[in-house]
C-alpha cells in the first residue's frame, strides 16, 4: 500500500510541477467561474505551471509563448464524468476491463484506482476534447458466469488526464434501485438492510456476539470508517424518486456526506435534495422511461433540478470512457431544454470540483492556482466547437492523440488517391 | 399449393426485377385485387399479407416564408418559402402565394430541411422501458435467422418515437440486432402515431437485410455457447454457405416459374422448391428486392464482404457502423456503398478501437461517397443534426469544407437512396412526399430544437403545442410520468 501511495504522489509531483515556459493568452473570454465572474476581452498568463495574472494589459514576460484568443473564449479544464477512465481500454475484454469486482461479497475495500493506466490511450482523447479530470468509478455488476459482485461497487479517486491521479479524493460508490436488485438477493427493499448492517458492524462492533453474520471484513470496516465522518462522499447510483427519498433519509441517519449519481428522477424530489444539500450528477439526456425507475425521466431534469437549488454536475451514463468529450454536448442541450448557460458550465466545472474534493485545484481560474483550463475554437457548449488549446495542472498538452495520428495516416492516403 | 397460386402475383414478381420501390405498393394492390386465396408462396410474395395500412390524412395546405432551406439536393436558399399541398412538397421558391385556406408559418430566422431519416434504429423491438419482456430485437438462437421480420416486434407504443419525433425523424429503418450472420428482414416505418405497425409501414417502401460481421455473431456463437461460428473465417464460411443455397433456390424458383409460364404439360407438371422462409428473404436479396445492409467495423473485413458480393453477385447496399470507413474511402465510392456511422462513438469493443470523429467527412470527401449519419440508439436518434454537426467541425478541422447544404444530406437523402424511398422522400424537391423539419436555427446547432415536423404535410409535432403528438399508452396514468411538454 506504501509503495502504491508512494507511486500516486510521483505520479502527481510529475505532472505538476515541472517548469514550463510561461504563456500569455491574449484577448480571451474568460469564464473564471468563480466570483469573478467572467472577463472579457482580458489576458491570462501562465508561469511556472500558475495562474500568474488575468486582466487587461498583462505583459508577456520575455520567452513567453503568445497566443491572440481573438476573443475565443477560456474555460476551466472539463469534468469527464463518473467512469471508467484508465481502466477500460476497450469494451468486453477481460484482460483490459478492471472496473468492478465479483467476488461474491461487500468489499468497500476496493479501490479500483490501482488499476489506473496513465498511458491508455482513451486520455489523450478526452484531453483533446477539453477534459481535464474526471472521477474513476467502479461499477457494480451481477457477474455473469462467474461470482456476483455487491451494492458496493468499492473507491474510485479523482484522475486527471495528463494521467495523474488525486488518492486524497476519493469516494465509495453504492448501487441502489431496480437494476441492483440482483445484487442485493433480488429486493431492493435488501439493500438498506444491508447498508445498515455494515454500519452498524463499523459503528458498534460491539454489538455482534462471536459466530453472528458480518458483510465486511477487518479492511472493508476500516475503509467505511473513513466515510463515516463526511470527508468523503458516498455516491449513489439511483433514479427512482421513492429510492431517492430511502437515499436522503439514510444519508441524515447515518450523518453522511452523499452524491446521487443518475437521478432520472430527482426534480420530483428537487426540494428534499436542495433541503439535504445533497448534489445530483446526472446525464441531462435521459428523457425515455428506460426502466420502471425512470418513468419520470425528462430534458428538464437539470432545469428543474437548478431551479430548486441542487447543485448539479454532469456525467454521461455510459461509465465507458471512450466518449467523455460528449459531456458537453449535454450540457449545450440542458441549456435548449431551460437551463441557465452559467449554470452548465459550472456542472462541468466548479460543481464537480467542489463535490468530488478538488476545488481547490480545478474547476474555477483564479490567480495562484495551477492552469488547468481550455481555450475553445467558439461556444464552449456548442457541438461545432473544438479544444484548440488544452492545460492540465500548469502543463501545455500536446494537440494530439491516437485519433489524431490515425487521421493523418489515412488523411494522406485520401488525398494521394483523390489526386490520381 | 399448386392450384391455389396466384397467377397475378406471380406476373408481377416475374417482370419485376431490379429494386423498384414500387413493387412492393404494385404486389400490395395485386394481393388485395384477388379475390380468390392468396398465397405468399414467393421470395417476396409473403409481403403482400402484411401491408401498409398507413393513410395520409387530408389537411391544409402549409406555406413557410422567408426561411433558410436547405433542399437535401446539396442547395440552399435564404429568405426562400416551401409550399405544401395535399401532402406534396409543391414548390420551394421566394416570394410564393399562398393557397386562400392555407396555414402561414412565418419562416424569418428559421431553417427548413427535409425530414430526417435514420436509416439504422431498433425502436420498437428494443423499446423503452428495456425490461425482459420487451426485448425482442435478437432472435439469438441461429446464427442464420433471414427468416424472422423485425417488424413483427416492433412494439408502436415505444415512448422513443415521439422522442425521435421531436427530433425531426420522419422515416426511419427498424433493423433486427447483430447477433446473427444473417439477423432477418428489416422494416421503414413513417415515424407517425399508430396503434399498428402496419400503420406505420412506410408504403411501398423495399425491406432490408439485416448481416452482421465481426465480433457479436462470433461472441454470441463461439464465446457463449461454443457453436458454429467462432471465428472471423467462420463468420465468412456462414455466410457462403447460405448464399450458395439461395442460389440453387433460386435457379428452382425461377426454373419452375418459367415451366408454369410455358404453359400446357410443362406447366400442369410443374413442381416448386420445398418452401424455405431464410431463402426467400436470401434469394429476393440475391435479385436485389430486398436490400442488404450489412454491420462492419474493420476495414479489412467490409473488403471481404465486397469481394464476397462479388463471388454471388449482389450489392451491399450499406455498411453499417463503418468505424474504419476512413481507411478505405475510396473503395467504397468506387463500389458505390454508403457508409452509415456514428459522429465520435468508438472503444467500446476491439473492432471499434480505430473510430476517429473524421471518419464521416472521410467517407464524404472520396469522390462519389456516400456518407450518411446513424443513431443505433434511442438517444441518438433524437439528435442526428448535432452528431452531423460534430463530423462537420471534426471535418472542417482536418480541412475539409462541408456547408449546411452538402451535411444535411447525410440524414436525409443519402439515407433515402440507401433505403429505396429517394424518389419519394429525402429532399424537398416539388411532388415528394412533404416530409418536413422547420427548424429554431441554424440545426447544426447543439442548441437546434425543431418547431414543426411534417409527415406528408400533416403536423405531427409542434414545440409550442406538445399535445399535437400523442403520449404513448405506457406512459398514460403513470403518476410519475412527466407530460406531454417534458
Amino acid at each position: 500500500m506504501k509503495a502504491f501511495l508512494s507511486v500516486l504522489v510521483s505520479l502527481v509531483l510529475t505532472s505538476g510541477l515541472q517548469a514550463a515556459p510561461a504563456v500569455l493568452i491574449r484577448d480571451a473570454t474568460i469564464h473564471t467561474m468563480s466570483s469573478a465572474g467572467t472577463l472579457e476581452h482580458s489576458d491570462l498568463l501562465i508561469q511556472d505551471g500558475k495562474i500568474a495574472e488575468m486582466g487587461h494589459g498583462v505583459n508577456a514576460p520575455a520567452g513567453a509563448e503568445v497566443i491572440d484568443a481573438a476573443g475565443r473564449p477560456v474555460t476551466p479544464g472539463l469534468f469527464g464524468g463518473l467512469g471508467r477512465l484508465g481502466i477500460e481500454e476497450i469494451g468486453i475484454e477481460p484482460t483490459v476491463d478492471d472496473y468492478s469486482l465479483k467476488l461474491g461479497a461487500m468489499r468497500p475495500e476496493f479501490d479500483v484506482t490501482a488499476a489506473f493506466n496513465p498511458d491508455s490511450v482513451v486520455l489523450g482523447v478526452g484531453r483533446l476534447g477539453g477534459v481535464t479530470f474526471a472521477m474513476l468509478a467502479p461499477s457494480a455488476e451481477a457477474g455473469g458466469k462467474g461470482a456476483a459482485g455487491t451494492i458496493i461497487a468499492g473507491q474510485g479517486s479523482v484522475a486527471r488526464l495528463n494521467g495523474a491521479v488525486v488518492p486524497m479524493a476519493h469516494a465509495l460508490f453504492i448501487d441502489v434501485g431496480g437494476d441492483a436488485s440482483t445484487l442485493s438477493g433480488g429486493s431492493r427493499a435488501a439493500q438498506f438492510m444491508l447498508l445498515q448492517q455494515a454500519f452498524t458492524e463499523v459503528r458498534s462492533p460491539k454489538s455482534f456476539l462471536q459466530g453472528d453474520i458480518r458483510v465486511l471484513t477487518p479492511g472493508g470496516r476500516q475503509a467505511l470508517q473513513s466515510y463515516l465522518d463526511g470527508s468523503a462522499p458516498m455516491v449513489f447510483d439511483v433514479d427512482r424518486a421513492s429510492d431517492i427519498r430511502q437515499v436522503i433519509a439514510f444519508a441524515q441517519k447515518e450523518k453522511l456526506r452523499v452524491v446521487v449519481k443518475g437521478g432520472t428522477e430527482a426534480w420530483r424530489v428537487g426540494p428534499e435534495l436542495a433541503a439535504a444539500k445533497i448534489p445530483v450528477v446526472l446525464n441531462p439526456l435521459d428523457d425515455l422511461p428506460q426502466s420502471f425507475d425512470a418513468v419520470g425521466a425528462t430534458l428538464e431534469n437539470a432545469a428543474r433540478l437548478n431551479k430548486a437549488g441542487v447543485k448539479i454536475a454532469f456525467s454521461l451514463d455510459d461509465p465507458e470512457p471512450h466518449n467523455i468529450r460528449k459531456v458537453r454536448q449535454t450540457a449545450g442541450i440542458a441549456v435548449a431544454h431551460g437551463l441557465p448557460a452559467d449554470v452548465a458550465l459550472a456542472a462541468l466545472t466548479r460543481n464537480p470540483a467542489e463535490i468530488f474534493g478538488v476545488g481547490a485545484t480545478n474547476g474555477s481560474l483564479e490567480r495562484g492556482r495551477p492552469a488547468d483550463l481550455v481555450l475553445w475554437s467558439g461556444d464552449p457548449l456548442e457541438v461545432s466547437t473544438l479544444a484548440d488549446r488544452v492545460f492540465i495542472q500548469g502543463q501545455a498538452q500536446v494537440m494530439r492523440s491516437r485519433q489524431t495520428e490515425l487521421r493523418d495516416r489515412y488523411l494522406q492516403k485520401l488525398r494521394a488517391n483523390a489526386a490520381r | 399449393m399448386l392450384r391455389q397460386f396466384c397467377y397475378l402475383l406471380l406476373a408481377v414478381l416475374v417482370t419485376g426485377c431490379a429494386a423498384q420501390p414500387t413493387k412492393a405498393d404494385k404486389q400490395e394492390k395485386a394481393a388485395a385485387a384477388t379475390s380468390g386465396p392468396a398465397t405468399s408462396n414467393t421470395p417476396l410474395g409473403a409481403q403482400a399479407f402484411y401491408p401498409s395500412t398507413y393513410k395520409v390524412p387530408p389537411t391544409q395546405p402549409t406555406l413557410i416564408r422567408h426561411a433558410t432551406v436547405l433542399t437535401g439536393t446539396g442547395t440552399r436558399l435564404d429568405g426562400a418559402d416551401v409550399l405544401i399541398v395535399d401532402g406534396k412538397i409543391q414548390s420551394v421558391a421566394p416570394g410564393l402565394q399562398a393557397p386562400a385556406n392555407a396555414r402561414i408559418v412565418e419562416g424569418e430566422g428559421l431553417w427548413v430541411t427535409p425530414g430526417i431519416i435514420d436509416v439504422h434504429s431498433h425502436l420498437g423491438d428494443y423499446p423503452s422501458p428495456a425490461v425482459e419482456g420487451n426485448s425482442d430485437g435478437n432472435e439469438a438462437t441461429s446464427p442464420s435467422t433471414a427468416n424472422v421480420w423485425s417488424e413483427h416486434s416492433v412494439w408502436p407504443q415505444d415512448p422513443g418515437f415521439r422522442t425521435a419525433l421531436a427530433g425531426g425523424i420522419t422515416t426511419l429503418q427498424i433493423l433486427p440486432g447483430s447477433a446473427n450472420l444473417f439477423g432477418g428482414r428489416s422494416v421503414v416505418l413513417k415515424n407517425v402515431p399508430s396503434v399498428t405497425y402496419q400503420g406505420m409501414k412506410f408504403p411501398g417502401a423495399p425491406q432490408g437485410l439485416k448481416m452482421a460481421c465481426g465480433e457479436n455473431p462470433k461472441r454470441v456463437y463461439g464465446d457463449d455457447k461454443h457453436e458454429f461460428p467462432s471465428t472471423r473465417m467462420g463468420n465468412v464460411a456462414g455466410y457462403r454457405a447460405q448464399w450458395a443455397e439461395a442460389r440453387e433456390y433460386l435457379r428452382d424458383l425461377e426454373e419452375y416459374q418459367q415451366k408454369l409460364a410455358t404453359g400446357g404439360k410443362e406447366a400442369k407438371d410443374a413442381k416448386p422448391p420445398k418452401r424455405d422462409l431464410k431463402l426467400d428473404t436470401l434469394a429476393a436479396a440475391l435479385k436485389g428486392d430486398i436490400l442488404i445492409h450489412m454491420h462492419c467495423y474493420r476495414a479489412d473485413e467490409m473488403a471481404t464482404i465486397l469481394d464476397m458480393s462479388k463471388e454471388f453477385g449482389y450489392h451491399v447496399a450499406a455498411f453499417h457502423h463503418a468505424v474504419e470507413a476512413y481507411k478505405i474511402s475510396n473503395l467504397l465510392a468506387e463500389q458505390g456503398v454508403c457508409a452509415a456511422m456514428w459522429a465520435d462513438w468508438w472503444g467500446f469493443k476491439m473492432e471499434a478501437y480505430d473510430g476517429i470523429p473524421e471518419n464521416i467527412a472521410f467517407v464524404d470527401a472520396a469522390p462519389g461517397g456516400c456518407a450518411m449519419v446513424h443513431s443505433d440508439s434511442e438517444e441518438g436518434i433524437q439528435r442526428l443534426n448535432q452528431e452531423a454537426a460534430k463530423a462537420m467541425a471534426y471535418g472542417a478541422r482536418a480541412g475539409f469544407n462541408i456547408p449546411p447544404e452538402r451535411a444535411i444530406r447525410w440524414l436525409t437523402a443519402n439515407p433515402a437512396k440507401v433505403l429505396g424511398v429517394l424518389d419519394r422522400t429525402g429532399t424537398l424537391e416539388p411532388g415528394k412526399m412533404a416530409d418536413v423539419v422547420v427548424w429554431n436555427r441554424n440545426p447544426f446547432s447543439v442548441y437546434a430544437l425543431a418547431n414543426l415536423v411534417f409527415i406528408d404535410g400533416v403536423v405531427r409535432y409542434d414545440r409550442e403545442n406538445p399535445g399535437v403528438t400523442p403520449e404513448s399508452d405506457f406512459l398514460i396514468g403513470q403518476p410519475a410520468a412527466p407530460g406531454v411538454d417534458r
